[in-house]
């Protein structure tokens, strides 16, 4: 017999039967892999809309936001996703926006790979947390742009309700924040405020 | 098949603090003392699953193709627990990151199945992995516990330490991988030889 053929038969009959253990156990875990995906998203939601008790996915403009709404039925908020490059690989975060006093109620880091002590601070810090509660995102007079981009200030140099202090010790982080704030911001906040003037 | 295969891996021939192997997750995720454990675990399920079947296709396996072969069985099972831990628990996948997908790297895993389960019975191979595996998550236990403490003032998440104990932070950071390790192997190579040393002088 060939001395090839018992190599073909160790690496392809390994090969397949590997195969198929990996697609019986993917198809296995998936359903529970996005079951708590979406259980993390749907807790993030809630965490930054905080008067929301129900919310619903809304398709708008080639993308999904999650309106948040309160016991009466009235919009409560609306919880946008927004990524900028971290300290180490990209930062995910959801924030919540509140159309009718046009601020930014609330924050959640959806994916952080930060450091540990120094830059995952911006999940922890009650300072930082605070100007994320109440930070101001008005749209301009042609409803088309924000009136103010967000911007990362040193730590206590913060002057304007857009601007948000850095934190001592995760500049690199606290400024990841404020450029996926207001990037995701000038791209979502105009249309959506223009969708929940319409509901 | 003897218990001494199972014995070997927890001290005398300990992967970590003997061996000094798979040096990448043993440093990486030894932050907490749970990341230490489920990093543990997950080796030595790969260790185990892959042992067990390199020492079952022993003799099917031609010595050309043992390593990509070898390597395509820890593939697999490294992938499996990807998917498991992503299906137990987001919070933990997390923490875990890259390095799950690393285990397959380990050096630990494939000296096993080159070294050991290649030449050895199922019996003696499946003992072989369980012993190094224990003695792997023991060796990432003893350094996640110690960073856990000094670094966040807990374990396993319970705080140890009143309010005002101010964490060492540098311990939880690649830094304190080093020094804490550095430590451990100190204090055994000094039982060590101080132990060879007693022997010699009876």
């Amino acid at each position: 017999m060939n001395p090839i053929w018992p190599m073909y038969r160790a690496l392809v009959g390994v090969g397949m039967l590997c195969g198929l253990l990996i697609a019986v156990v993917f198809q296995g875990t998936l359903p529970i892999i996005e079951k708590n995906k979406a259980e993390a998203l749907e807790k993030a939601v809630f965490a930054v809309i905080p008067a929301a008790v129900s919310r619903e996915t809304v398709e708008l403009d080639g993308g999904e936001v999650y309106a948040g709404y309160d016991e009466n039925g009235n919009l409560a908020g609306v919880a946008i996703e927004a990524s900028a490059m971290g300290y180490a690989d990209v930062l995910t975060l959801l924030y919540g926006y509140d159309p009718n006093s046009e601020t930014i109620i609330g924050m959640q880091v959806l994916t952080s790979k930060e450091t540990p002590g120094l830059g995952d601070k911006i999940e922890k810090d009650e300072a930082f947390l605070q100007q994320l509660g109440a930070l101001d995102a008005r749209v301009d007079d042609s409803g088309t742009a924000m009136r103010n981009r967000i911007v990362t200030v040193k730590n206590g140099t913060k002057t304007e309700p857009w601007q948000l202090d850095a934190i001592t010790g995760a500049t690199i982080t606290s400024n990841a924040v404020g450029e996926a704030l207001a990037n995701s911001s000038e791209r979502w906040i105009p249309k959506v405020k223009e969708w929940a003037d319409e509901h | 098949m003897s218990t001494d295969e199972f014995i070997k891996g927890l001290w005398r021939e300990n992967p970590v603090f003997v061996q000094v192997l798979g040096m990448c997750p043993v440093l990486a995720v030894t932050n907490s003392a749970i990341n230490g454990l489920a990093m543990g675990l997950a080796t030595t399920f790969v260790m185990l699953m892959s042992n067990t079947i390199v020492s079952t296709l022993r003799n099917f396996i031609p010595k050309q193709v043992r390593i990509a072969t070898y390597i395509l069985v820890i593939a697999t099972f490294v992938t499996i627990v990807d998917y498991a831990i992503a299906a137990i628990s987001i919070d933990l996948h997390k923490a875990l990151g890259a390095f799950i997908a690393l285990i397959v790297v380990n050096c630990l895993i494939l000296g096993r199945a080159e070294a050991f389960a290649s030449k050895h019975t199922i019996g003696d191979a499946i003992l072989d992995a369980l012993g190094m595996g224990a003695g792997f998550t023991i060796a990432l236990l003893a350094l996640g516990g110690v960073r856990e403490i000094l670094g966040s003032g807990s374990l396993f998440n319970v705080t140890l330490f009143p309010a005002n104990f101010e964490p060492w932070i540098v311990m939880i950071l690649p830094g304190g991988g080093f020094f804490t390790l550095g430590a451990w192997l100190l204090v055994i190579n000094f039982f060590k030889a101080r132990k060879a040393a007693q022997e010699a002088i009876e």
